[in-house]
C-alpha cells in the first residue's frame, strides 16, 4: 500500500470513527438549541459555534457526517446489487432481453444525473419527518444511480459468459440460475465492487447539492447537504469561516474516495 | 454514414417517445392530479362543477392523457405551469436561450482549460509536473456544483458571468483527467517512441503524432460534457440566481410542479442525445479519413 493510500484510508476511517463516536466527542445533541448562545463563536463548550437557533455546529458536523458516510454507501450497495441484477441478467441471457435492457440503460443515461433526480424527488412527498427525507434521498439515490454500472456489468458478464470455465460448466448440465448464482456473479465481484466504490462518492455529492437545494435531508437532522445550507449567508460566512468545516470535510472526503479510486486503477492486476 | 445517421434519428425518437410516456405517467399519477381549484368555488352551479369535474375525467386514461399531451407538444404546446401560471412554452422560450449561453461559455471555458493543462502535462512529461493539475482538478472533482456556485455568489460575479464560470470549473476536472490519461497514452506508443528517436521536434511530436491520433476520442468529449453541463446547471443557476432552465427545474421541483418539471426533463434529455448523436456522427466522419491516412 502506498503513501497516498495510507493517507486516503486513514482520513476516511478516522471521519468515520468521529462520527460514530459523536456521542462521545460533544455532549450536545444534534437538535438542542440553546437560545443563550445563538450564533456564538467557537468556544471550549461548542468547538465550532453555534448556529443561528443556537445549534452546536460540531455536534451537527458530526451527526451529518454520519448520516452522509453511513448511508451514501448503503445507497452504493442498493445501486450495485440492481445494476448487478438488471446488467448480469442482460449479459446472461443476451438476445432480445439485453437489446431491451440496454436501450433502458441508454434511455436512462440520456437524462441528465441531477434532472432525473429532481424529476422523481418531486414526485414524492417533500413535507415528511426527517427520517423519511433520509430513507427516500437515500433510497432514490441507489434506486437512480443503476443505469452505468449495468451497462459495464453487462459488458462484464459477456466477456465472462465466453470463457472456458463457463462453457465448460454449461456443456456439463449445470442448471442457468444456478450457473448465473454460483459461477457469474462471484466472478463478477471485481467490477461491482469497483462500481460500489465510483458510486460512494457521486452520491454523497448528489446527497449534497440536492440539500443545498433544500430537496435533500429535513431538519433538524443533519447531513453534508443540510449543513451547506448556512453557507448561502455569505456575509456571515466571511465573519465566521469556521462556518466552512462541512465544506472542508466533505471535499477531504471525496478526494480521499477519489485517490482511492484512482490508485486502485493503477495497481496491476 | 447515412444509416447511422437514420439510427441516431431513430434513437432520439424513440428515447423522446418513451420518455415522454413515463413523463406523462409521472404526471398523472402525482399526488394532487386532476383537483381543480374552481371546484371549491362557492358561486358556481352543480352544473358548472360537474362540466369542471368532467373536463378534468378526460385525463384519467394515460393513454389518452399521453396522446392528447403528444398532439398539444405537435403544435408547440408543451402544457401550463400550475406554479407559475403561465404556458410552459412561454417559459422554455424566455429562460433557454440564457441556459444555453451560460453552457457554450461553459462548456468551451471547461474544454479549452482542461485540454491545455493535459496538453502542458503531457508536453513536459517530467516526473511531479501534473502535480498543480491533479491537485486544482481533484478539488473541482470533490466540490458539489453549488458549492462552486456559492464561491462565485461569495466573490459577487453576476449572475451569468458566475453560473459560466462556474459550469467551467465543473467540466475542467472531468476533461483535464479524461484528456491528460488518452494522451499519455498515445505519448506511450511505439509510434512517438519513433518518432522522438528520429529527432522530430517536440511540437511536431505533440501535434502530429499524438493530438491528431486522440483527437476522435478528444471530441466525443464534447458531447459527455454538455451532459456534465446541464445536470450541473441546476444547482449553479439556482445558487447564482440565473433565470435559466435550471433555476426553472428547481422551482418546478419545489413547487411540485410535475408538468413543467417533465417538459424541461425531456427537453434536456432531447438536446443532450441530439449533442451525443452529432459527436457520434463526428467521430464516424473522422475514421474513414484517418483509416484512409495509414
Amino acid at each position: 500500500m502506498n503513501l497516498q493510500r495510507r493517507i486516503a484510508w486513514t482520513v476516511l476511517l478516522a471521519a468515520v470513527a468521529a462520527s460514530l463516536a459523536a456521542g462521545w466527542l460533544t455532549h450536545h445533541s444534534y437538535a438542542e438549541q440553546s437560545r443563550d448562545f445563538i450564533s456564538a463563536p467557537p468556544s471550549s463548550q461548542f468547538w465550532l459555534g453555534t448556529d443561528e437557533l443556537g445549534r452546536d455546529r460540531f455536534a451537527r458536523l458530526l451527526y451529518g457526517t454520519r448520516v452522509s458516510l453511513l448511508l451514501a454507501p448503503a445507497a452504493a450497495v442498493l445501486s450495485t446489487l440492481i445494476a448487478a441484477l438488471i446488467g448480469g441478467a442482460a449479459g446472461y441471457l443476451g438476445g432480445r432481453w439485453e437489446r431491451a435492457v440496454t436501450s433502458g440503460i441508454d434511455l436512462f443515461l440520456s437524462l441528465p444525473w441531477l434532472f432525473l433526480l429532481l424529476a422523481v424527488r418531486a414526485l414524492l412527498p417533500l413535507d415528511t419527518s426527517p427520517l423519511t427525507s433520509v430513507a427516500i434521498t437515500f433510497a432514490l439515490l441507489g434506486c437512480l444511480g443503476w443505469a452505468a454500472p449495468a451497462r459495464i456489468i453487462r459488458a462484464g458478464t459477456r466477456t465472462l459468459i465466453n470463457s472456458d470455465y463457463l462453457v465448460q460448466a454449461a456443456a456439463s448440465g449445470i442448471p442457468r440460475w444456478r450457473m448465473f448464482w454460483r459461477h457469474l456473479l462471484p466472478n463478477l465481484r471485481p467490477i461491482l465492487l469497483a462500481q460500489f466504490w465510483i458510486s460512494v462518492p457521486l452520491f454523497i455529492l448528489s446527497e449534497a447539492n440536492l440539500g443545498l437545494l433544500g430537496l435533500g435531508v429535513s431538519e433538524p437532522l443533519p447531513s453534508w447537504g443540510a449543513l451547506l445550507r448556512e453557507l448561502e449567508n455569505y456575509s456571515a460566512v466571511f465573519q465566521n469561516p469556521w462556518m466552512l468545516a462541512p465544506v472542508v470535510l466533505l471535499v477531504v472526503v471525496v478526494s480521499c474516495l477519489q485517490l482511492l479510486l484512482r490508485t486502485e486503477e493503477r495497481v496491476p492486476c | 454514414m447515412v444509416s447511422l445517421l437514420l439510427r441516431q434519428l431513430r434513437r432520439i425518437l424513440i428515447t423522446t417517445l418513451v420518455g415522454g410516456l413515463l413523463g406523462a405517467t409521472l404526471v398523472r399519477l402525482a399526488p394532487g392530479f386532476g383537483v381543480d381549484e374552481r371546484e371549491l368555488d362557492p358561486r358556481l352551479s352543480a352544473a358548472s362543477q360537474q362540466a369542471i369535474h368532467a373536463e378534468r375525467a378526460r385525463d384519467n386514461n394515460i393513454a389518452l392523457f399521453y396522446l392528447r399531451y403528444l398532439a398539444g407538444v405537435a403544435h408547440g404546446d408543451f402544457g401550463f405551469s400550475r406554479s407559475l401560471n403561465r404556458p410552459v412554452s412561454e417559459l422554455l422560450k424566455e429562460r433557454l436561450p440564457l441556459t444555453l449561453g451560460s453552457l457554450a461559455y461553459g462548456v468551451a471555458g471547461g474544454l479549452s482549460f482542461g485540454l491545455t493543462l493535459a496538453l502542458l502535462t503531457v508536453w513536459w512529461r517530467a516526473p511531479g509536473a501534473d502535480l498543480l493539475p491533479a491537485v486544482l482538478s481533484g478539488l473541482f472533482l470533490a466540490a458539489p456544483a453549488a458549492v462552486i456556485a456559492l464561491v462565485f455568489l461569495w466573490l459577487g460575479a453576476p449572475a451569468a458571468g458566475g453560473a459560466r464560470w462556474a459550469i467551467a470549473l465543473v467540466v475542467f476536472p472531468q476533461v483535464y483527467r479524461y484528456a491528460k490519461n488518452q494522451l499519455m497514452a498515445t505519448a506511450q506508443s511505439p509510434h512517438v517512441v519513433a518518432a522522438e528517436a528520429k529527432g522530430l521536434s517536440g511540437w511536431r511530436v505533440l501535434w502530429a503524432h499524438i493530438l491528431t491520433p486522440a483527437a476522435p476520442q478528444l471530441a466525443a468529449l464534447a458531447g459527455i460534457s454538455v451532459s456534465m453541463a446541464f445536470g450541473a446547471s441546476i444547482p449553479i443557476e439556482a445558487i447564482c440566481d440565473s433565470p435559466g432552465i435550471g433555476q426553472l427545474a428547481w422551482r418546478a421541483a419545489l413547487d411540485r410542479d410535475l408538468p413543467l418539471l417533465v417538459t424541461i426533463t425531456v427537453l434536456v434529455a432531447l438536446m443532450t442525445l441530439g449533442v451525443n448523436s452529432l459527436a457520434d456522427i463526428a467521430l464516424a466522419a473522422w475514421k474513414p479519413a484517418g483509416a484512409g491516412a495509414e
